[in-house]
């Protein structure tokens, strides 16, 4: 338990501080990428990633530096792509929004809502015909449910009983657009619930209740091999593509955020881990993690840019 | 002794060819496995190969083009089957904003060997949801490869190398060419997916002709025959790539080109294809090039006003004339839309 802890908590706590070298250095214009933050999904990212094996798939969106971290936990080669140099995950041909690591797991990561939901289908379709016992995951937000391709990919996988796990993360806006301005219905999950799938749920932003979740999640669709389906509560902290927050914008109110912040997947996740472990070795973690983050950034800034050949390749393979 | 068979069974031997060499092949799409089994191309397979490779899907283009994405990254070989070309419209975003720059984006690391089948429809009435082509929006898209066989042997040779090919391809299949005969080899030969193929050797003026055209090219080169006038004809088959040097070769015996497309010849593959020409041939051309294509409209349902809509063998006689300086041949003998005669529908 104290080492699932650690564990959560260090993915945590890298996903917070990659993205604040971001915010830090954003301004400076050498990272030429729309940035499309996760802080305040990090415990959905942690707990879920966590709870797979390594040969699981996961596929998210253009908001997938979280997924990124938890599920390939590498800093280096996603520094350099957001640099845009040959180093990097795509040797800098995808930038922030196509994050790519087959090797790792995370298989697709796409810009335009709800595009990677099928293909997730596709790769849990070939686990089940190979029937080589992986689980494909995808990551989504509340703005994906809107497009038709969620429901027609929810009712493939569903008729198919196929071994995915559907996740929104839902923070309640479509870039700025409200619910109440998208949606003809009250819940999303109780809408998927009428599906043949398992539909788990929780606002919760400790990184423990949605570990366990996930597993209880997992655990279900191995006894009766319905599709998953988890729903997710979460607050954007930062602006729909940028660094900043856009609370002047006037369109969410700033006493949202400031209750989400009491209860900050990464504080709540810290103060039980000085409970467990103590201040000292915590911080210890922390600068171990702070320390990989800073080397990244500079191999990054030092590292070339890619051959222009490059531009023209891999159009055919 | 030669084997005729028809570019319904060619298709069909690919398919069922490829599923039994590599069990990684499997076909699906809306109503692969009914009882008409996509016009015939389909038969025996569902009964070989059973339906966990050969299966029926809900009506979910775009989703099931998706899925088509992440079984082929994983390693599977997808043939997605559409009965009509129009219903991947519903498919733009999966075709075009991921399937298309998968191998891009991964630098090679991840493959897309993935087919997409689609049927084009003529005849019967199918009015305009149901006839259109689009292989110059799919040949737009860098990263899609797009083939048109015209011969039972190209359909059978490009779909086996399409089906072995690590690319997504698009592979466009007329329907009245289903009920035409030729010699197709007995083996699993390959085709290759890029370059177009001379179908008939001319002197005079060369037709580049794209997937059904081929039929009406070579109606209209008998014609001129007997009027002392010997056509070039040219398989289009790839549209991309496209390779230029065959018809760039036939240009400089010719000086005189055509290019007879199956669609709308605004910014269509006649453009590209005159525009290439003329980059490489501009001093030898006798004449300007013409393009013949679908008229300016939407498909329109009546038998009369379909006739005017899609180009025909007469339309190349009528350039060919032209470019030639010759006076109109009298074509009142002569007998034109055969197939139209032919095709029984119902779809």
């Amino acid at each position: 338990m104290k080492e699932l802890n650690i564990t959560l908590y260090k993915t945590m706590y890298m996903i917070r501080k990659v993205e604040e070298k971001i915010q830090a250095h954003y301004l400076e214009n050498e990272m030429k990428t729309p940035m499309h933050m996760s802080m305040g999904e990090e415990a959905i990212a942690a707990g879920v990633c966590h709870a797979l094996k390594p040969e699981d798939q996961v596929l998210g969106s253009y908001r997938s530096h979280g997924i990124y971290i938890a599920k390939v936990q590498e800093t280096d080669k996603f520094f350099a792509e957001m640099y845009g140099k040959v180093t990097g995950t795509s040797q800098g041909k995808a930038g922030s929004m196509h994050l790519l690591a087959p090797e790792a797991g995370l298989v697709c990561t796409s810009a335009i809502v709800g595009s990677s939901i099928p293909v997730a289908i596709g790769f849990a379709f070939a686990n089940k015909q190979t029937k080589n016992g992986r689980i494909t995951t995808v990551f989504f937000g509340d703005g994906a449910v809107d497009e038709g391709v969620f429901w027609e990919s929810l009712n493939f996988a569903c008729l198919s009983k196929l071994p995915v796990v559907f996740i929104c993360e839902d923070n309640g806006f479509a870039v700025h657009s409200p619910v109440s301005e998208r949606h003809g219905y009250g819940s999303i999950a109780e809408i998927v619930r009428k599906f043949d799938c398992s539909v788990f749920q929780s606002d919760s932003s400790d990184v423990q209740v949605i570990y366990n979740l996930t597993k209880n999640a997992l655990k279900e669709m191995s006894n009766n091999n319905k599709p998953v389906f988890l729903y997710f509560k979460y607050y954007r902290y930062l602006e729909h593509v940028g660094v900043f927050d856009d609370f002047k914008a006037g369109y969410r109110p700033k006493e949202d955020f400031e209750k989400w912040l009491k209860v900050d997947p990464v504080c709540m996740q810290r103060k039980k881990l000085v409970r467990l472990i103590n201040e000292g070795k915590v911080a210890s973690l922390e600068k171990e993690i702070e320390d990989r983050i800073n080397l990244s950034k500079t191999r990054a800034q030092q590292a070339d840019f890619p051959d222009a050949r490059i531009a023209c390749e891999d159009i055919y393979i | 002794m030669k084997r005729m068979i028809t570019y319904r069974e060619a298709l069909n031997e690919a398919i069922i060819g490829e599923m039994r060499r590599d069990p990684r092949v499997f076909m699906y799409g809306i109503d692969v496995a009914d009882h008409k089994r996509t016009f015939g191309s389909g038969n025996g397979i569902l009964e070989e190969f059973g339906n966990s490779r050969c299966f029926s899907t809900p009506l979910s283009e775009c989703s099931m083009t998706g899925l088509g994405l992440g079984a082929a990254l994983s390693g599977l070989r997808p043939i997605h089957v559409h009965m009509r070309v129009d219903f991947l419209i519903l498919a733009m975003n999966e075709l075009t904003n991921m399937i298309a720059s998968f191998s891009y984006g991964s630098c090679g690391k991840m493959k897309v060997p993935m087919v997409i089948r689609a049927v084009i429809g003529r005849g019967w009435g199918q009015s305009w949801q149901h006839s259109k082509t689009l292989h110059s929006w799919f040949a737009h898209i860098p990263g899609l490869k797009v083939v048109m066989p015209s011969r039972p042997s190209d359909a059978k040779g490009m779909l086996i190398a399409a089906i072995r090919d690590d690319n997504p391809v698009i592979f466009i299949e007329h329907r009245w060419l289903y009920d035409v005969v030729g010699e197709v080899p007995e083996e699993a030969l390959t085709e290759p997916l890029v370059g177009s193929r001379v179908i008939h050797s001319g002197k005079d003026a060369t037709v580049l002709a794209v997937s059904w055209m081929n039929v009406e090219a070579l109606q209209a080169a008998e014609v001129l025959e007997k009027h002392g006038i010997s056509l070039e004809i040219i398989d289009a088959r790839s549209i991309s790539p496209f390779d230029d040097t065959t018809i760039i070769d036939s240009i400089k015996k010719t000086g005189h080109l055509i290019v007879a497309d199956y669609d709308w010849i605004h910014c269509g593959f006649g453009a590209e294809v005159a525009t290439r020409v003329y980059e490489k041939c501009m001093r030898i051309l006798k004449s300007p090039i013409t393009r013949i294509g679908f008229a300016e409209a939407h498909c329109p349902c009546s038998r009369p006003l379909e006739v005017k809509f899609y180009p025909s063998a007469i339309d190349i006689i009528r350039s060919v004339e032209k470019k030639l300086g010759l006076s109109e041949i009298d074509l009142a003998q002569e007998e034109f839309y055969s197939y139209e005669k032919k095709f029984k529908g119902p779809f």
